[in-house]
C-alpha cells in the first residue's frame, strides 16, 4: 500500500506496466506540442509580445507623454486630452492613480509602437472588450507594435490592484477609419 | 519520560503511534481549520461583493478582506495542515520518534505568531496591499514581519521532517524504502525549502524597506522572487495533496500503487522542475525575454505537468485496481459506481482529483502558455484556475483525510455521520461554480481584485457585456453554497473533536472495505504488470486527454481573433 514501504524491497526493478508506458509518451509528446506551439507561434502567428523593454526613470516617461499631447491633441473630453498620434509614430500611454493618461485616437489597419509605463505604482493595462492585457511597470518601460483592425470605442481598465481607487482607474482608446 | 510511554500502538492500522508527533498533528490540524473559519468568511464576503446586487463590502473593505482571505487560506490554513501532514508522513507512518520535539513546538509557535502579526495588521486597514503586496505599494512593517516569521516557523517544521527521517533509518524503524505517501511528503517538504528560502531573500529586504532602511525594491526582481514563493508554495500543495489521494486510496480502499517506479519518478519530477513556475506570473511582463518565458512557463518543456498527468492515471488506476480485486469487475465502470461514495474521505479525495485535473490542471496549462496568457493575465481567470486547484484540489483532499484524522489521531467518532457524508459534495458543487464562474467573466474580460466593474465612480465608464455580471451573480451564489459546505466541514470536525464519542485505546476502526493487514491480503495477488486491467481508468484518462487538446486549441483561436502584436 501507499502508506507502507514498498513491498518488493527492490521496487526501482519491478517492470512497468504497458498502460503506464503508453500514457507516459503521450503525455510526453503532448507537453512537447504544446511547448513547440509556443516557438511556432513566434514565427508565425500575428499575437506576440515584442522584447523591447528599456528601463527609465517615471518622471523622463512623463515628459514623453507631455510631448505627445502637446504636438497631438485633437479634442479635450472631460480631463482627458485626446491625442491622435500620426500612424506608425511612437506612442506614449501612462498608468498612474488612477487614470491612463492620454486618452488616444488610432487609425484602423495602421501600426503604432505603443510605450507603456507607470509613474507610480504597478499597474494593470487591460483593453476591453478585447481582453489584451499587460502588466505594467514603474520604472520599466514597454514597446508593442500595435496594429487595431476593428473600430469603435474600446476602454482601459487597471486589473492590478494600486491602491483604494484602483476600481476607478480607467481610459479609453479609439479606433475610427482613415479620414 | 520511558520508551513505552511515548508512543501507543494504533489498534486500526497497527502503527506505533509517537505521542509528541500526535500531539503536534492535533495543533497544527486544529489551528489550521480555525484559519480555514476565518478565511473563508474573508472569502464570503468578497463573492458576495463581486455579486452585483448584493455588493456587500465598500470599497475599503473589500480590499482588506481580500489581503486577509489569501493570507489565511492561501498560506495559514495550508501550511498548517501541511504541517500536521508532515509529522504524519514521518513519525507516524514510520514507526518513529518525532525528531526534537522542542523544535516542532517552535514551529508551531512562531507560525502562529506569524500568522497572528500578519492578521492584526491586516486588521487594522493600512496593508490592504494583496496577499502578493507588490512595491512600490507598501504595508506595515507588521505585516512583512509576519510573513517572515511564519516562513521561519515552517521551515523549522521541515527541518523537524527531515530530522525525523534521518531518525528512523537510523533506528530502523520501517524496512526497505519510505512508504509513497512518506515519499510525497518528502518532495513537498523539498520545494518548501526552496520556496521558504525564495520568500525570505525577497519579504526580508522588503522589511528593511517599509522600516525605511532600504531605498527601493525593484517590481519587476520582486515579483520573480516573490512568486518562487508564491506560486511553487503551492507546488507544497499538489504534492502533499497528491500524497494525501495515495494515503486515502491506500486506508480506504487498500490500493497499492501500479508501480512504485512510476508514482515515485512522477514525485520527482516535481522536485525537478516544479520550481520554474514564477514564470506563469511574467508573461505580459517587460525586462523579460520570451525565451526565458517559454522555458520556465512550461516547466521545461511541460516535465511537471507529465508529473501530474502520471498520477492522474496511477491514482485512480490504483483504486480501480484495488476495486477489482475485490471483484467489482462487471463492465467497464462497476469498480467506481461500487465505491464507497457515502465515505466523505473517498468522496472528497475522488472529486479533488477529477475537479484539480479537468478545471484545475487543464486552465492552468491553457493559462501558463506564452501567448495565450494575454488574454487571461490579471483577469478573473485566474482566481478561477486557482480556486480549482488549491481549493477544489488541495483544500477538499485535506478536508476528506480529516475524516480518517479525526478517528485515528484524535480518537473520536466523527459525529454527525449524515452530515459528515453530504459535506464533500456541498462544497465540491460550491467550489466548481465559483471556479466556473469566475474563469467565465475572466474570459469576457473581468479585471480581479476589483470592487466594481460598473466603474461607478470613473472618470471614464466602460461596459462589460451583461453575461460579465451574470456569471459574477453565479459566482455569488455557489460561492454561498460552498460556505456551506466549509460550515458543515467545520462544524462536523469540531464537534467530533470536542464532544465526540471517545474511541478506546484498543478499539479496532472499521474505516473502509478494507484496512491495515486485511488490505493488504487483498491486494497481494496484483500489482504487477499482466494481472493488471485498468480499462475504466484507461477511458476516464482518454476523455481528460481530449479535453485538454480541444480545449488548448480553442484558447489558440481566441488569441488568434486579437489585434495584431508584436
Amino acid at each position: 500500500m501507499a502508506i507502507t514501504p514498498p513491498s518488493e524491497r527492490i521496487w526501482w526493478k519491478e517492470p512497468i506496466h504497458k498502460v503506464e508506458i503508453v500514457w507516459i509518451i503521450v503525455a510526453f509528446l503532448w507537453g512537447l506540442v504544446m511547448f513547440f506551439t509556443m516557438i511556432w507561434w513566434h514565427g508565425f502567428g500575428q499575437q506576440n509580445l515584442s522584447n523591447e523593454a528599456y528601463r527609465i526613470q517615471p518622471f523622463q516617461f512623463a515628459e514623453k507623454v507631455d510631448k505627445m499631447i502637446a504636438a497631438h491633441t485633437v479634442r479635450q473630453e472631460g480631463a482627458f486630452p485626446v491625442v491622435r498620434p500620426p500612424p506608425g509614430s511612437d506612442v506614449y500611454l501612462m498608468g498612474r492613480v488612477y487614470m491612463w493618461w492620454p486618452m488616444l485616437e488610432l487609425e484602423k489597419g495602421q501600426s503604432y509602437r505603443l510605450h507603456l509605463s507607470s509613474i507610480d505604482l504597478q499597474h494593470g493595462f487591460s483593453l476591453q472588450p478585447l481582453n489584451i492585457n499587460l502588466q505594467v511597470h514603474p520604472g520599466y518601460e514597454m514597446v508593442i507594435n500595435l496594429t487595431p483592425t476593428t473600430t469603435g470605442e474600446f476602454g482601459i481598465v487597471c486589473n492590478e490592484y494600486c491602491g483604494l481607487g484602483h476600481h476607478t482607474m480607467t481610459g479609453r482608446i479609439y479606433v475610427v477609419d482613415r479620414n | 519520560m520511558s520508551i513505552t510511554s511515548a508512543f501507543r500502538i494504533c489498534p486500526t492500522t497497527g502503527l506505533k503511534v509517537d505521542r509528541a508527533a500526535e500531539n503536534l498533528i492535533k495543533v497544527n490540524a486544529v489551528a489550521a481549520v480555525v484559519f480555514l473559519l476565518i478565511g473563508g468568511l474573508f472569502g464570503l464576503s468578497i463573492a458576495l461583493s463581486r455579486w452585483p446586487a448584493v455588493h456587500l463590502l465598500p470599497a475599503e473593505w473589500f480590499y482588506l478582506a481580500l489581503t486577509a482571505h489569501g493570507f489565511d487560506v492561501l498560506l495559514a490554513w495550508i501550511i498548517f495542515f501541511e504541517m500536521a501532514v508532515l509529522y504524519f508522513a514521518s513519525a507516524v507512518l514510520l514507526n518513529c520518534r518525532l525528531a526534537a520535539p522542542r523544535w516542532a513546538w517552535a514551529q508551531f509557535g512562531l507560525m502562529l505568531a506569524g500568522a497572528l502579526m500578519a492578521n492584526v495588521a491586516v486588521l487594522q486597514g493600512n496593508s490592504s496591499v494583496m496577499f502578493t503586496s507588490y512595491p512600490p505599494l507598501q504595508a506595515s512593517p507588521w505585516f512583512y514581519l509576519g510573513l517572515i516569521l511564519f516562513a521561519v516557523g515552517a521551515l523549522i517544521g521541515c527541518a523537524v521532517f527531515f530530522g525525523t527521517l534521518v531518525v528512523a533509518k537510523d533506528e530502523k524503524t520501517y524496512e526497505g524504502s519510505v512508504p509513497l505517501v512518506t515519499f510525497g511528503a518528502v518532495t513537498a517538504a523539498i520545494i518548501a525549502v526552496f520556496t521558504l528560502a525564495s520568500g525570505a531573500i525577497i519579504l526580508i529586504p522588503t522589511y528593511l524597506w517599509s522600516i525605511g532602511l532600504i531605498s527601493s525594491v525593484d517590481p519587476l526582481m520582486y515579483k520573480l522572487v516573490w512568486w518562487g514563493m508564491g506560486h511553487s508554495s503551492q507546488q507544497i500543495n499538489v504534492s502533499a495533496h497528491v500524497a494525501v489521494w495515495y494515503a486515502i486510496g491506500a486506508i480506504v480502499l487498500g490500493a497499492k500503487p501500479i508501480s512504485e517506479k512510476v508514482s515515485r519518478m512522477a514525485f520527482l519530477m516535481y522536485i525537478l522542475f516544479l520550481q520554474l513556475a514564477s514564470a506563469h506570473h511574467l508573461l505580459v511582463e517587460p525586462g523579460v525575454s520570451s525565451s526565458w518565458k517559454i522555458f520556465n512557463t512550461s516547466y521545461a518543456m511541460y516535465l511537471a505537468v507529465l508529473g501530474s498527468m502520471i498520477h492522474g492515471l496511477t491514482v485512480p488506476g490504483a483504486i480501480e485496481a484495488a476495486q477489482r480485486a475485490k471483484g467489482f469487475n462487471k463492465g467497464m465502470f462497476e469498480w467506481l459506481r461500487k465505491a464507497p461514495w457515502g465515505n466523505p474521505a473517498f468522496a472528497g479525495m475522488f472529486m479533488s482529483l477529477v475537479m484539480f485535473g479537468f478545471l484545475g490542471g487543464i486552465s492552468g496549462v491553457v493559462m501558463g502558455t506564452e501567448q495565450i496568457n494575454l488574454i487571461m493575465h490579471n483577469t478573473l481567470y485566474v482566481p478561477g484556475h486557482f480556486h480549482a486547484t488549491v481549493v477544489a484540489g488541495t483544500t477538499l483532499a485535506f478536508m476528506a483525510i480529516t475524516y480518517l484524522v479525526v478517528p485515528l489521531i484524535f480518537r473520536r467518532e466523527i459525529a454527525f455521520p449524515k452530515v459528515a457524508q453530504l459535506q464533500p459534495y456541498v462544497f465540491a458543487i460550491g467550489i466548481a461554480g465559483i471556479s466556473l464562474f469566475m474563469m467565465g467573466a475572466g474570459t469576457l474580460g473581468g479585471p480581479r481584485r476589483h470592487w466594481d466593474i460598473t466603474f461607478a465612480d470613473a472618470l471614464t465608464s466602460f461596459q462589460f457585456s451583461p453575461a460579465a455580471f451574470l456569471m459574477l451573480a453565479l459566482n455569488g451564489i455557489f460561492a454561498c453554497m460552498a460556505a456551506l459546505g466549509g460550515a458543515m466541514y467545520i462544524f462536523v470536525v469540531v464537534w467530533s473533536v470536542f464532544f465526540g464519542r471517545r474511541i478506546g485505546d484498543t478499539e479496532k476502526l472499521q474505516l473502509g472495505p478494507a484496512t491495515g493487514s486485511q488490505a493488504a491480503a487483498a491486494v497481494a495477488s496484483y500489482g504487477n504488470e499482466g494481472t493488471l486491467k485498468i480499462p475504466g481508468t484507461v477511458t476516464l484518462v482518454g476523455v481528460f486527454f481530449v479535453s485538454f487538446v480541444l480545449y488548448y486549441y480553442v484558447n489558440w483561436k481566441y488569441l488568434a481573433e486579437l489585434w495584431p502584436l508584436k
